[in-house]
């Protein structure tokens, strides 16, 4: 596809020699787009975004980011290139203040450039701006995936891959989070998220990627997905038929 | 820090400037050790508190700074030459050590860290041309400054206090540039802080590295102290006690060391009246402080606060 910003080329890799999570997993991310990574554990939706990331080194096949191959590249390497990750979880450091969690995320930057980005990103996030000095521990769960993704956009990255950011949060939390990303690709930023509140991200995302086994099952809008009596056995498991012979709507099995 | 913490702060270094009014010879002896040991669990503080790797062979870096003193104070060079010769010495050593021994973490990092300990110490002890074996190195020279003869014991306190100060002050902005918050990060999340772009194995080694100089620093002005090494201070029992005083003090906490180190240096000396007991007492109120206060002397703030919050 000509603005595909992610590809992925029957890539296969695993945490293990002898387990593989991504079985030839070809799928493609574009550029300015919402992706969401749907599937049930062990799919490899994380597995994805961390193969991309460069925490995984892919076996066979090939990952490209803007057409280059970046299979193996450290993440300094790939954060230069403008990517950036929000792993799953708490990702703050507990015993700093906001300040400092977001000032490291721009600890690759020149010292010149590090306080006018993160004047930037304060003023994206004027919640953090009031609690600047406390400690991040002390945050709420809204706040501190806030900070997390504040802390990922001061490198101003062209691709941002996030990893199950609604968890934790309540729903209008979720709500808010996901407006930011829908905000952000709407400037232009490519999201790449992994996400078990199906329901709330599809209806923010433009396009929706089904995972099995670890190979690209589905390929849909997200209103077809939204429509879909069969979505919660999609994201909860069990098998989901080939993908060619998926134009008509899924058969209840 | 607030006005009021500053001001504290304030009182109690200039509390300490005119303690040597006071004391005695032996008394202003252990004020002065307190200063060199404060130096060298500084840097263990560094690496074990703040980039959370844990060593067990400072005291083989105190000891390399102590005999570098030794062996080039006695050939007559200059002392502020052979501080940053043993300074660099040991950073040069602990990028060495920690390039193999950091790929391990937690008790094998501990152990392999205890082993380069104990190598050195045999060294000091064996390689007797050198280091003069167990009859170790005497009359060594206490430095001057700018032709005034550092000689007596409150000029070379005064000395060694303004140096203190003056590497805790580094190690101030140290930890409070971006240096040091990605030290914090590495000790809270290691994986998380390689996602921000933090090099890791960077980091950490030169964590481990400058806790080593400060280790040789510390060693130097111990050697210039006393007058006269040999292997025994050296030993990995003192690295023990280091780590110990960082522990006791509140690892992680800038001002840990301090506490710590008056409960390595001075209370063994307030426990004399134990005779025989004293390492039995010692070694209870280390226990119970352990059990009572697992976060360290210097949690005691903050313990007292979360009581009066509940």
């Amino acid at each position: 596809m000509s603005n595909s910003i992610i590809e992925f080329d029957q890539v296969v890799a695993g945490y293990t020699p002898s387990v593989t999570i991504l079985n030839g997993t070809t799928l493609d991310a574009r550029a300015g787009e919402i992706t969401l990574l749907i599937g049930p554990n062990g799919a490899g939706k994380s597995t994805v975004l961390k193969t991309l990331f460069g925490m995984l080194v892919p076996r066979s096949g090939e990952v490209r980011f803007e057409g280059r191959r970046v299979n193996g590249k450290s993440q300094r390497e790939l954060l230069a290139q403008g990517m950036a990750y929000v792993p799953q979880g708490r990702n703050l450091f507990a015993s700093l203040s906001v300040l400092h969690n977001l000032e490291l995320g721009g600890i690759t930057l020149p010292r010149a450039e590090r306080g006018p980005r993160m004047d930037e990103v304060l003023a994206r996030f004027p919640r953090l701006l009031e609690r600047i000095d406390n400690q991040a521990s002390t945050l709420s769960g809204g706040e501190q995936k806030q900070l997390e993704i504040g802390r990922a956009l001061l490198l101003r990255p062209r691709v941002l891959l996030i990893d199950e950011p609604s968890i934790g949060l309540s729903p209008r939390l979720v709500q808010e989070v996901m407006a930011l990303l829908r905000q952000l690709a709407d400037q232009g930023v490519t999201v790449l998220m992994v996400e078990q509140n199906v329901r709330t991200a599809l209806k923010y995302s433009d396009r929706a990627l089904v995972l099995e086994m670890g190979r690209l099952a589905l390929d849909r809008p997200p209103a077809h997905l939204l429509d879909d009596p069969n979505l919660n056995r999609l994201f909860l498991g069990g098998h989901v038929p080939d993908p060619e012979r998926l134009d008509a709507p899924m058969q209840e099995r | 820090m607030t006005r009021t913490r500053l001001f504290m702060l304030a009182v109690a270094l200039i509390a300490f400037g005119v303690l040597p009014f006071f004391l005695k010879s032996y008394g202003l002896y252990l004020l002065t050790l307190f200063c060199v040991y404060l130096m060298a669990t500084y840097g263990l503080n560094l690496t074990v508190g703040y980039a959370g790797q844990m060593s067990l062979g400072h005291a083989a870096f105190f000891g390399i700074g102590a005999y570098h003193a030794a062996i080039l104070l006695k050939l007559g060079w200059p002392f502020l030459l052979v501080l940053a010769i043993a300074a660099v010495a040991c950073f040069i050593v602990g990028l060495a050590l920690g390039f193999p021994a950091l790929r391990v973490q937690h008790h094998y990092l501990a152990f392999a860290t205890l082993g380069f300990n104990v190598l050195v110490f045999l060294m000091m002890r064996n390689e007797q041309t050198i280091t003069g074996g167990t009859f170790g190195i005497s009359a060594i020279p206490r430095p001057s400054l700018l032709g005034y003869s550092l000689d007596g014991a409150i000029p070379f306190f005064y000395f060694t206090y303004a140096s203190t100060l003056t590497l805790v002050a580094l190690l101030w902005w140290l930890l409070r540039s971006p240096w040091g918050r990605a030290f914090a990060a590495l000790r809270d999340n290691p994986i998380r802080a390689e996602s921000l772009g933090i090099n890791i194995t960077a980091y950490t080694l030169l964590a481990f590295a400058i806790g080593a100089a400060c280790a040789g620093v510390g060693g130097v002005y111990f050697a210039a102290l006393v007058g006269f090494i040999e292997p025994a201070p050296f030993h990995f029992s003192w690295s023990m006690t280091m780590l110990l005083a960082v522990i006791v003090g509140g690892s992680g906490r800038f001002f840990g060391p301090v506490l710590g180190t008056v409960i390595i240096v001075l209370l063994p000396e307030w426990l004399r009246g134990a005779q025989n007991w004293y390492l039995a007492v010692f070694g209870f109120l280390v226990v119970a402080l352990m059990v009572w206060l697992p976060g360290g002397l210097s949690s005691i703030p903050d313990r007292f606060a979360r009581k009066a919050a509940k």
